[in-house]
């Protein structure tokens, strides 16, 4: 465990250096996400980065597409890609695209319009049950994202479905793009709606990698219907003047900044 | 004098289809939104209910699981009203499936205003500037149940992804059913005489009503040829500029909206290959509820008023 902590420190600081470097992009929702993608792609899924294409590989679908510098530095960490192309991230030409596309390897769907990767999901875990395979189905979707009528669609046919190869995490941070969630539009009772379509539901610390990989056991172990784990999170989590300010959801620190973040996640 | 067509169901017809393509290929899956009798897609659903996805009208979820189900190697047809395959999902579309380039084939059927009495929100007359408007996108509006087997056949021969046109009403066979050899992106030529005046250019249903028209026009003594460009994207522009250099004058058909679709698509294609004058008939404004023919009328897609827009062709050339 004392391994993976060190191994999303890491990933922290290659998300400030990444949004650093190509001037733009979101930290807040990249630093929230780190403890849930260390467990998924360093204890959770079968997956092999020397063949993204495996046909009996754990997919992981982004749905929040502008967290794209956590989940890239995550995959290059994890091999699929060489450390290097990270700094290419929002450059002329780079496989690093501003919002998750398919052209980078392990990237398994576009995003960057909200509220689709769920969808996108079920189709797989859908495909998964057509072929007979038992590979499993993973989402994170933002909570913001949770705005977006298409979840809701999405989530009724999951459970509709039975699909309980499909595990969707919630990165609730509670700040979206201008402001916190409970502003903007309010999602509680989360829990109490994602039951009230049909799902299990979890809830964990979500900066806590030995309760995210408990939750992920659990829903491993439950048949007949989706799993979601509402992952309580911190938005900007390790970055001090990050932490819980709405202002980093979407713009790069300047050079003071940077220097600062990388000194707190040193 | 107005030739007499029979009529068959282009979406009954696809249903059908669909079931012997379910047959022939374990990959095909097919994704219906509480349609699936009118759609026909309930047919596959019969008997394959285990490739058979119903999801409600919750058409953005739709697309998006059908994209889910083609990056898995899967060949998702999407079933549903055009109105509801177009507009409705179209951002989902966008990003989902032909952003990815997957293999994705949407079949609406209930297009245009031949739909008729469900009134202006039932009518599709933007999804071919819609689908058009999409990069990667094939796009094809069959003119007759003939061609509709082709063309669904053929689509699920391609990979990529595809919207196909299909309607409600039974609509004119305008095609011999054996020996039509249909190709994406390759116009067919429907009339031809030593020395055409003008070239219609129809889509769809219209293909029926032009060569209509273009038999009327004959006993008054003018020579129409008539082109059914089934594929509007990638769109024949050889085909279109031959015309244009061999009649002179195009008038382009289409149960659409004005904008957006195929009268644009031909209008581009002369302006960069061609110019010759050019007349659209198709919808400029939303329509009502009504029959099918008081709506064509009304509107002025009849035989009747493309003769009057090809006289108006001619006038300017």
């Amino acid at each position: 465990m004392d391994n993976l902590e060190n191994i999303a420190k890491e990933i922290r600081r290659d998300v400030i250096e990444m949004i650093f470097t190509a001037g733009s992009g979101h930290p807040g929702g990249s630093l929230s996400e780190i403890e849930i993608l260390t467990a998924l792609y360093f204890r959770i899924m079968k997956h092999d980065p020397e063949n993204p294409a495996w046909s009996d590989r754990d997919r992981f679908i982004l749905s929040k597409g502008h967290a794209s510098p956590g989940f890239y530095a995550v995959l290059s960490k994890r091999g699929y890609f060489p450390r290097d192309e990270m700094w290419t991230f929002r450059k002329l030409g780079s496989r690093l695209q501003g919002h998750a596309h398919t052209g980078t390897p392990g990237v398994e769907m576009n995003s960057g319009s909200l509220g689709q990767g769920l969808s996108f999901a079920v189709g797989v875990a859908l495909a998964a049950n057509v072929d007979k395979k038992d590979y499993r189905v993973y989402a994170l979707l933002g909570d913001g994202e949770c705005d977006e009528g298409q979840i809701w669609e999405a989530a009724m046919s999951a459970a509709h479905y039975n699909l309980g190869n499909l595990t969707a995490f919630v990165d609730r941070n509670r700040i979206q793009n201008d402001r916190f969630t409970s502003e903007v539009m309010r999602l509680e009772p989360l829990a109490e709606k994602w039951s009230a379509f049909g799902w299990k539901v979890l809830e964990v610390d979500g900066h806590n990698i030995g309760q995210v990989l408990d939750a992920a056991s659990a829903a491993r172990n439950t048949r007949g219907c989706p799993t979601v784990i509402i992952a309580h999170t911190v938005k900007g989590k390790g970055v001090s003047f990050m932490e819980n300010n709405p202002d980093f959801h979407g713009r790069a620190p300047n050079k003071d900044e940077y220097e600062r973040a990388l000194k707190e996640l040193a | 004098m107005v030739t007499a067509f029979t009529t068959a169901s282009t979406r009954q017809t696809f249903g059908e289809t669909l079931v012997e393509l379910g047959r022939e290929n374990q990959d095909i899956v097919v994704l219906g939104g509480d349609l699936n009798k009118s759609t026909f897609a309930n047919l596959f659903g019969r008997e394959f209910p285990e490739r058979f996805f119903d999801f409600g009208p919750a058409e953005q979820n739709i697309m998006g699981v059908a994209a889910g189900l083609a990056a898995s190697r899967k060949s998702p047809f999407v079933t549903t009203f055009a109105v509801f395959g177009s507009c409705r999902p179209f951002d989902q579309i966008r990003v989902s499936i032909a952003q990815p380039h997957l293999n994705v084939k949407i079949v609406c059927t209930h297009a245009g205003i031949i739909t008729g009495e469900d009134g202006m929100s039932a009518h599709s007359i933007e999804d071919l500037a819609l689908m058009c408007s999409l990069p990667g996108f094939t796009v094809l509006a069959p003119a007759d149940a003939v061609e509709t087997v082709r063309a669904i056949r053929a689509a699920a021969e391609t990979p990529g992804p595809f919207y196909i046109r299909l309607y409600r009403p039974a609509t004119p066979i305008v095609h011999q059913d054996n020996g039509y050899d249909f190709k994406i992106g390759k116009a067919e030529l429907m009339r031809r005489g030593k020395n055409d005046d003008v070239t219609i250019i129809a889509v769809g249903v219209g293909v029926s009503s032009s060569l209509q028209a273009a038999s009327a026009l004959a006993e008054e003594g003018t020579s129409c040829r008539v082109v059914n460009m089934h594929t509007l994207r990638p769109v024949d522009e050889g085909a279109i500029l031959e015309a244009a250099k061999e009649t002179g004058a195009i008038v382009t058909v289409e149960e659409h909206y004005i904008h957006g679709g195929l009268g644009s698509i031909v209008a581009q294609a002369l302006g960069k290959g061609h110019p010759v004058p050019l007349e659209m008939v198709a919808l400029d404004r939303y329509a009502e509820s009504g029959t099918a023919e008081e709506l064509l009328e009304k509107y002025h897609l009849t035989p009747e008023y493309i003769g009057k827009a090809v006289k108006a062709a001619l006038a300017r050339k």
